[in-house]
């Protein structure tokens, strides 16, 4: 823990939840199936995945994030991005380039059909 | 947020998780029906179902519950309940002098294979932060009073090693069967911050 985490009595109280969905959306869902499926394939150990989440977690709460658990694939979000540019499996360029690729997919797709990827990808 | 209705907006994640996806699938690091498999498998097949069938035989089969005191992983793992992170399972017994209660401090390690993806709020920094501190007050907030000669202890999961609380079986359950136990178990139960009620709530 570090010097800037709040102390004990600035701690708000626990957020509480029923026994609701697992994945709140969809790409949750993805970002979680596709880290298990890199880490079955053998591209990085579960202990440096985990080691990865912990730091965007930290790092989320020291930009102020209460971190009440709704935000935590947010981060595990980010620490998949960050272990596969560290794994050397893509590159930070490639991904934003390819991010551009789909805003732009998307744009150019009517409302209500398939977004798909322009065959020179 | 989406104003122009001729045309599709995606959301800054869905734009990233796609993007990764795509060149992912197209470097043959993932198949999107392997990514299809795990999300089934998470959303409908491993639950804390899992961990309550291995509390219920535990009650039920004294042989079985000396295994899973000894060697939580490889008795799990005779019932098919497998994880796939590598992580060693502990199964720890709460007692009448014993309340174990378990937490990650950094990153929401959990036993997956047994009760599925964890809550929300076990992914929440006030509960990683408190239960440390303050294992009484957090659990009076669940509504758990333990009495003061009981003993609490709060046990940090870590990527290598995971727990799995044995709660006390409750009283009213002699004649019950391992199926009929099963209902009974709750996930929070085997968190450690509820214990199993009695059946039909006459605790």
């Amino acid at each position: 823990m570090t010097a800037s985490v709040p102390t004990q009595e600035e701690l708000p109280s626990l957020p509480r939840d029923e026994d609701g969905p697992v994945f709140r959306e969809p790409w949750e869902a993805q970002a979680f199936a596709m880290t298990l499926r890199l880490y079955d394939g053998g591209h990085f150990t579960w202990p440096e995945w985990a080691d990865c989440l912990a730091t965007e977690i930290t790092a989320a709460q020291e930009a102020g994030d209460p971190d009440l658990g709704d935000t935590y694939y947010l981060h595990w979000l980010k620490a998949l991005e960050r272990i596969v540019a560290q794994k050397g499996l893509l590159t930070e360029d490639e991904l934003s380039r390819r991010k551009d690729v789909w805003d732009r997919a998307a744009h150019a797709t009517p409302h209500g059909e398939p977004i798909v990827l322009p065959p020179e990808c | 947020m989406d104003d122009h209705h001729d045309h599709s907006h995606l959301a800054d994640t869905d734009l990233r998780v796609r993007a990764l996806e795509s060149l992912l699938a197209e470097k043959g690091l993932v198949d999107p029906a392997a990514l299809d498999e795990i999300v089934d498998r998470y959303e409908n097949k491993v639950g804390p179902r899992n961990g309550a069938r291995v509390v219920a035989k535990a009650w039920t089969d004294p042989e079985f519950k000396k295994w899973l005191l000894e060697d939580a992983t490889a008795a799990i793992g005779s019932l098919g309940y497998v994880g796939t992170q590598g992580a060693d399972l502990v199964v720890l017994e709460n007692t009448a002098d014993v309340h174990n209660v378990t937490v990650c401090t950094l990153c929401s390690c959990y036993p997956w294979s047994v009760l599925g993806l964890p809550p929300a709020w076990y992914k929440s920094f006030p509960y990683r932060a408190r239960l440390v501190k303050e294992p009484r007050p957090v659990l009076e907030e669940f509504g758990l009073t333990l009495a003061s000669d009981v003993e609490v202890r709060v046990w940090d999961s870590t990527a290598e090693l995971r727990y799995l609380v044995l709660p006390e079986r409750p009283a009213g359950t002699d004649g019950m069967s391992e199926d009929e136990l099963v209902d009974l178990v709750t996930r929070n139960s085997m968190i450690g911050t509820e214990k199993v009620a009695s059946p039909a709530g006459d605790a």
